[in-house]
């Protein structure tokens, strides 16, 4: 057994790190994507572009607007001057938002009274819309805070000092609630899908196509010691990967890592176990190397959606949660997130542990199932 | 694992596979003695692949029994794995692995054990005469050296049997004749060799011939029993100028039942060479054609093998006839 595993181990590590081609694949593009994707995935809304229609051009307008500036979500790219051109600028996208001042508004502010400012947003993006919204009623809650307590000042001659009630806000594990450091971990996640479940997919399936199986299959090698032979080489290299993957996430986008690596490379075997078992199933019910990749993509496209990686799965409708339990994904990503922000450790995280264990051994012994030494 | 000589190295009982409703392999019966090179003749798609995966283990007969180095085909696919070695018609070693390297996996896969893998590595490499190209990536290799290579890797286990299926297609004729130099040598150490080819002169090299076409073994012996007793016909060579144009007369000829250009003779299939020459030479003369020798001859393989095939096609077309 461990002689022919050996023999099988040599030649996959052979074959698989000879090519330069694929050399590149598995160590030079996740380099790459992880540090491309990882700039790109980020959900917080800054710099919203925004244009201004003032009609009044007061201070108080003037005030507002500096305060939308000031604030770091808001990017004032334009002054309207025309009623057509607010349809315009939210059209050609070129403002995703337009405040609009109409003229007395100063006015009805300093006579004690209350004045209307217009804010369109642009719905199309719902997300960054009610962020966007958030921000603006933050802001124009400041402001009447501020006018009020000048109006105060005024009329009784002290400064009105604390707020009846301050609520006092602190986000653990993400102290500045930064998307990056929730996503790049999950980014690390589908790279390591893809290359785990794409390589092995074609692994089985290419020596069949190229003919070599015939004679592997003339051969006294077992069943198990074959499949072995095609896990264990990917299975190292998912682990370099992930390891290469895992410091640029903590030394160059400065992911915190609070966990015990250890934790994380355990759930990270796991993982592999089951997204190359899945890969396996694939290339033993394959019958050729394009097939076995339009089905790896069938299989990862889903996965990815529905693992929780963007949409929270506590927002599916009950059917398409139950469904989420079969997916490997869904279970590595809050390991991998629990391990890096929350420095999560087993006594938390067994219950993925244990899944994963689960359908790796499933989806493996299936694998090795569908695999026959004989033809047709 | 040495049987006493006389034994049988392979041996079939109306053996059968069939995929779907098409039948592969129809009833096949025969028996391959100890150190024996048989040869398996027939036209593409007869069923020779097939029969040959069903001795190796790599497919499971649908009907009929068989046994390979006294192994059951059936039951003991594992065992007889160990036993044979098997080279197809497709290169089939790793392209992207040296020639050493494919050696040593080989021969690990085998469990060769260690005193003897140096020695059966030296052979191969000898053998193969890549003694210098042991490092080279073998998908580099010229094709009749990659046969050479791939046959070498199916012996590295001292196999009892060895399994060649058309070993020698789109290989060159020169490379083909130091093929069967091996097949000889291996032969001679009491290795039984069961080849499938369809190269008329590879079957002359067997000791004997089965010739299955559409699944059923049609005829089994020596060559030259095949080629003196198993023919119905007789063949006549008739050796004569404008040959194309003449073909097309003598094909008219009652009594003759197939006109083939062999070069620029004229073979005829008859029941009755005698009676037909004289015939023949007349009715030529007759149509301007100069005629030189008309012959009876001994049929060439090729000869027999077409007469055979063409006898059971009409012996199938007479029985649809008659069902319907």
């Amino acid at each position: 057994m461990l002689e022919r595993l050996y023999h099988m181990l040599v030649k996959e590590f052979i074959q698989v790190l000879r090519n330069p081609r694929m050399r590149a694949v598995l160590f030079v593009m996740p380099v790459a994507q992880i540090i491309i994707i990882g700039y790109a995935v980020n959900t917080d809304v800054r710099h919203v572009p925004m244009a201004v229609y003032d009609l009044d051009r007061t201070p108080a307008t003037r005030d507002l607007i500096a305060r939308f500036e000031g604030s770091g979500c808001f990017d004032v790219v334009r002054r309207i001057t025309s009623e057509p051109e607010i349809q315009k600028v939210l059209d050609s996208g070129e403002a995703k938002a337009v405040l609009r001042l109409n003229r007395g508004f100063a006015e009805a502010l300093s006579g004690g009274g209350s004045a209307q400012a217009q804010f369109l947003l642009d719905g199309s993006d719902s997300n960054t819309a009610s962020v966007a919204l958030t921000y603006a009623s933050r802001i124009s809650a400041d402001f009447n805070r501020s006018l009020l307590e000048q109006r105060f000042a005024r009329s009784a001659g002290v400064r009105l000092d604390a707020e009846p009630v301050t609520l006092a806000t602190r986000a653990w594990f993400n102290a500045n609630l930064d998307s990056r450091n929730y996503f790049v971990p999950g980014v690390l996640a589908m790279l390591v899908a893809v290359l785990s479940i794409i390589l092995s997919s074609m692994s089985i399936v290419r020596e069949r196509e190229v003919g070599t199986m015939e004679q592997i299959m003339v051969t006294p090698i077992g069943r198990l010691e074959f499949i072995l032979g095609k896990t264990i080489p990917f299975a190292v290299i998912g682990f370099a990967d992930v390891a290469l993957i895992a410091l640029i996430t903590v030394f160059w986008f400065r992911v915190p890592m609070l966990g015990f690596p250890p934790i994380l490379f355990l759930g990270t075997g796991l993982y592999l176990l089951s997204t190359l078992g899945v890969g396996l199933f694939i290339s033993t019910v394959s019958s050729t190397q394009q097939q076995a990749m339009m089905t790896a993509f069938f299989f990862m496209l889903p996965a990815f959606m529905l693992s929780g990686f963007v949409y929270p799965i506590a927002n599916m409708p009950r059917v398409v949660q139950l469904l989420t339990y079969l997916n490997p994904l869904r279970y590595y990503l809050v390991i991998i997130r629990g391990v890096f922000l929350k420095g999560l450790g087993l006594e938390v995280l067994w219950p993925q542990m244990l899944a994963l264990t689960a359908l790796g051994t499933i989806m493996l012994l299936l694998a090795a199932g569908r695999f026959r030494k004989t033809m047709g | 694992m040495s049987a006493a000589p006389g034994t049988f190295a392979v041996t079939l009982r109306d053996l059968e596979r069939r995929f779907g409703d098409f039948v592969a392999v129809n009833r096949v019966s025969l028996d391959v003695r100890q150190g024996e090179i048989f040869g398996f003749l027939g036209p593409n798609g007869a069923g020779k692949s097939t029969t040959i995966r069903m001795l190796c283990g790599l497919l499971e007969p649908s009907g009929g029994q068989g046994t390979v180095a006294g192994l059951d085909i059936r039951t003991q696919r594992e065992e007889i794995k160990r036993s044979i070695g098997y080279m197809s018609q497709k290169f089939s070693l790793y392209d992207d692995l040296t020639v050493e390297e494919n050696i040593d996996f080989f021969s690990g896969i085998y469990r060769v054990s260690r005193e003897k893998k140096t020695e059966r590595k030296a052979w191969v490499l000898d053998m193969a005469h890549l003694q210098e190209h042991r490092r080279t990536r073998t998908g580099l290799l010229p094709g009749g050296w990659k046969q050479r290579l791939s046959l070498g890797c199916a012996l590295l286990h001292e196999p009892r049997v060895l399994f060649l299926d058309e070993p020698t297609s789109g290989v060159d004729p020169l490379s083909r004749r130091s093929f069967w130099d091996l097949i000889y040598q291996m032969a001679s150490e009491g290795v039984t060799v069961f080849v499938t080819t369809h190269y008329m002169e590879e079957a002359e090299y067997c000791d004997r011939l089965g010739l299955i076409y559409r699944g059923e073994l049609v005829a089994l012996g020596t060559p030259g029993e095949m080629k003196g007793g198993l023919m119905a016909d007789q063949v006549l060579r008739v050796s004569c100028g404008r040959s194309h144009e003449a073909l097309g007369v003598a094909a008219a000829v009652a009594g003759v039942r197939d006109a083939a250009l062999f070069g620029r003779d004229i073979h005829l299939m008859t029941e009755d060479a005698e009676a037909l020459a004289p015939r023949l030479r007349r009715t030529l003369e007759e149509g301007g054609f100069q005629v030189g020798a008309v012959e009876r001859i001994t049929p060439s393989l090729e000869d027999v093998f077409v007469s055979l095939i063409e006898a059971r096609d009409r012996a199938d077309g007479a029985q649809k006839e008659f069902k319907a």
